[in-house]
């Protein structure tokens, strides 16, 4: 598919992605240094953190897998 | 650069119309569970999560515009997708928000039974279309279903299939823009115009660029971000109810308060609540879960509605096709952990603030959205508990993302339907290639415009919505009849296609006027409504909970309630229009008019008598104060006083056709008892549905002429021959892996039985 088609569809997912992990991990390492005022249900478990670097991981998976360049 | 300007220019737009809402996020909920303000509130960052998406389908957009050149790239995104492209976007095109906040709505109101939708509702459907349809529909290179239908029956059925397929996509997206705009509204405060028009214009942008192409890229990136913006709340959920078991215990406890209708009823359940009509909270059985929805809504839907096929006959080969089918099945029997854990969730761990389960209802409620947060609001409601800034951007992206997927499909699907099926046939059949390219993309912004007019009109007619979720029905089962008897019947004939379909189409249509009919009258429920600004005091017994309700003063509006007359309680005053009294409730009489509660106090009734039991009346509160508070309150069954000098406007309500309701002295004879609810009725109209198609088919065909069998070759099985794709490594044979999927579906169905 991606032969055909320039940029591959996979380099603009791995690239969104890694963007959206570093906001959101960047947001829940905010919220663990000023705690907010209304915490949410499990806000102990500080899931922004480990779901921006789980969203980081699987987008730079895909965006050095699929690098345009590459081709 | 310049298309990047005004792509950019979209995006700042977005963000300028959204951000002043506000920058904290939260959830609001009472006490009472009843509506907050705005459900949830974005962050500045959760609002650059969501314009980057936009920025990044509209680039999507004009990068594919060049591979999109002749109309097989427009229409068929050249037929080159791989296996993994197609099946990715032949889930997502269906996974669409309205899906995921539906059927966790779904979930919350039917419990287990939810997750058929996606397990004998859909798997063995998809895996037949994979395994025994696919080949007639890619063989013969149709451009679609009932393109299909043009060669197998001829025009007729071909245009009959067309116009009713184009016709109901863009309605349905219509409806289902509406429904987004409506819930952004109530959950975010989002302008309801700039929602509308925002989304509608970037999926008209992309895919009148683009085409398919650029509609399946955008779908298989709008995939990833629906499972990766609503997968956390399942987690958090399971983690916070303490665990699998005890969530599903938690949420057949709480079910008993939150649903009080059907107590009794299991709810964490697939099978063996399934016995009889009054053990589940869906009013069906098994044999309208088999047949209705296992059968006949879900091979109607999966395997001729042309919206999904389209996804995946565009493969670049037939094991791709059907290896991409086979995908999207083993997708399809995943997503219960998004949407009907959430469903089970909302049951187990949404609170009040003293403990108690949260009561939802449903949007036909009176009380909805006004006292009460409706059970569409569960996944949003799960939402605001567990997602904080950023997580909270990408659950509402996931939200738009799901909307934009199935618009975009229902957009792609009737450019191409409406351009080979009714433009090139009936209109114009000897126009070049560059025409219909031309036609295709100016269909796709056509259509986009068709749903935003409909979007409108149900602005002024929102009820027409029900309508249009059940025309889906009346069109899709018929079609599957007379499709699949003509790929695996050589004798069926073009006029026995065409009649049983039709037929078969008014048939549906018929069972649906009939369930709603009440020759005797539908009366709603009686419905008492505090005006606006009324003083009210609330008397509560020992037990704290309310006794009595006391309307100092103010407005009362009633709806079908009795009032007292005895005691010259109720003095007409100007206006009184007539008065009726009623034999079956004595010395209470319902009194259509204006009024103004003279000297002594009026009490309103806590129950009317109906025709088996008592009807509870239900209180409306939306703004009264209560003790110097504004506050609002919904109850039901507790008695009313009135005080001299509050004002009353009562009326009598009764329909002879309520599409809201069904009449079960009816629905007996559709779905084989009067204990069946509405979901029952769908399935059971389902089956019989395809019942009268197959029967009429095969009436009319054996008494008039087929076609002959040259004409018949690669579209009916005996006459097509399979072309021999060369050998290929086991782990590609889509026959073992639609094994594999088949086997998985029954362990789940043994598991959770």
């Amino acid at each position: 598919m991606h032969h055909d088609h320039g940029i591959p569809i996979w380099f603009f997912i791995g690239s969104l992605l890694s963007v959206y992990g570093v906001l959101i991990l960047g947001s829940g390492i905010y919220s663990l240094v000023y705690p907010p005022e209304h915490t949410l249900a499990l806000a102990d478990l500080h899931a922004g953190i480990w779901w921006g670097i789980l969203l980081m991981v699987i987008g730079l998976i895909y965006t050095i897998k699929y690098w345009p360049s590459q081709k | 650069m310049y298309p990047l300007k005004h792509l950019w220019l979209t995006a700042l737009l977005l963000f300028v119309f959204l951000t002043p809402l506000g920058a904290e996020a939260a959830a609001t909920a009472d006490a009472t569970g009843s509506t907050g303000s705005h459900l949830l509130t974005l962050s500045a960052i959760d609002l650059v999560i969501v314009v980057l998406y936009f920025g990044v389908v509209l680039t999507i957009g004009f990068y594919l515009k060049k591979y999109a050149s002749t109309g097989e790239d427009f229409f068929m995104a050249g037929r080159k997708m791989t296996a993994w492209i197609a099946g990715l976007s032949f889930i997502s095109a269906n996974l669409s928000s309205l899906e995921t906040m539906g059927w966790s709505a779904m979930a919350y109101q039917y419990g287990m039974l939810g997750a058929h939708a996606y397990l004998i509702g859909a798997i063995p459907a998809i895996l037949f279309l994979a395994v025994v349809m696919m080949p007639f529909y890619y063989i013969c290179k149709t451009h679609s279903v009932p393109g299909y239908l043009g060669l197998r029956y001829g025009d007729g059925s071909r245009a009959l299939a067309g116009i009713s397929f184009t016709f109901l996509t863009v309605m349905v997206s219509g409806a289902s823009m509406f429904a987004m705009a409506k819930i952004l509204n109530l959950l975010l405060g989002w302008n309801m115009n700039v929602s509308i028009w925002v989304s509608s214009i970037t999926v008209a942008i992309y895919v009148s660029l683009g085409g398919l192409l650029s509609a399946v890229f955008n779908e298989v990136l709008q995939f990833f971000l629906i499972w990766l913006g609503t997968l956390l709340i399942p987690i958090l959920g399971i983690i916070h109810a303490g665990g699998w078991t005890k969530m599903l215990a938690t949420a057949q406890k709480n079910a008993a308060i939150v649903h009080p209708t059907v107590q009794n009823a299991d709810f964490t359940s697939l099978w063996r609540n399934l016995g009889s009509f009054d053990t589940n909270p869906m009013g069906i059985d098994w044999f309208g879960m088999v047949f209705g929805l296992g059968l006949a809504v879900s091979f109607g839907y999966w395997c001729t509605d042309f919206l999904q096929v389209q996804r995946v006959i565009v493969a670049k080969n037939l094991r791709a096709a059907q290896n991409g089918t086979v995908i999207g099945a083993a997708l399809k029997m995943m997503v219960p952990i998004i949407v009907t854990i959430p469903g089970l969730l909302g049951l187990a761990v949404l609170l009040n603030r003293d403990g108690s389960p949260m009561i939802l209802v449903p949007e036909s409620d009176p009380r909805a959205n006004i006292t009460h947060r409706t059970f569409n609001d569960v996944l949003p409601l799960l939402m605001g508990q567990y997602l904080g800034p950023g997580l909270l951007g990408l659950g509402v992206t996931a939200m738009i993302a799901g909307f934009m997927s199935g618009m975009a499909g229902n957009v792609s699907a009737f450019a191409t339907v409406w351009t080979h099926d009714v433009y090139r046939p009936l209109l114009n059949r000897k126009a070049s290639d560059r025409h219909y390219l031309s036609m295709g993309r100016w269909c796709s912004i056509l259509g986009v415009l068709i749903s935003i007019g409909t979007a409108y009109a149900l602005f002024y007619f929102s009820n027409i919505l029900e309508f249009l979720q059940v025309l889906v029905f009346f069109f899709i089962v018929p079609l599957f009849g007379t499709v699949i008897l003509g790929m695996l019947w050589k004798r069926a004939t073009p006029a026995g296609g065409f009649w049983g379909f039709l037929i078969a189409i008014l048939v549906s249509m018929s069972m649906w006027v009939f369930v709603h009919t009440f020759p005797e009258g539908y009366r709603p429920q009686p419905k008492v409504t505090l005006g606006a600004g009324a003083v009210v005091t609330l008397e509560k017994g020992a037990d704290g909970k309310i006794g009595q309700i006391v309307v100092e003063s103010g407005e009362v509006d009633l709806v079908n309630v009795p009032v007292p007359i005895e005691g010259d309680g109720m003095g007409a005053v100007g206006t009184a229009t007539h008065l009726v009294v009623s034999s079956d409730v004595g010395k209470r009489a319902a009194i259509v008019g204006e009024f103004i509660v003279k000297d002594t106090p009026a009490t309103l009734p806590p129950t009317v008598p109906g025709k088996d039991k008592p009807i509870p009346v239900q209180i409306l509160a939306p703004d009264v104060t209560v003790a110097g508070q504004t506050t609002k309150f919904g109850v039901e069954a507790i008695p009313v006083v009135l005080r001299p000098g509050v004002k009353v406007a009562s009326s009598e309500m009764s329909k002879k056709f309520a599409p809201a309701a069904f009449n079960p002295d009816h629905t007996r004879y559709v779905a084989r008892s009067v204990k069946a609810k509405p979901m029952a009725v769908n399935m059971y109209s389902g089956f019989w549905s395809l019942v009268v198609c197959v029967t009429v088919t095969v009436s009319v065909s054996l008494f008039t002429r087929p076609k002959p069998e040259a004409e018949l070759k690669n579209l009916v099985m005996g006459l097509t021959p399979i072309p021999d794709e060369g050998p290929c490594p086991w782990y590609q044979s889509p026959k073992l892996w639609a094994a594999v999927v088949f086997i998985a579906l029954v362990a789940i169905n043994v598991i959770f039985w």
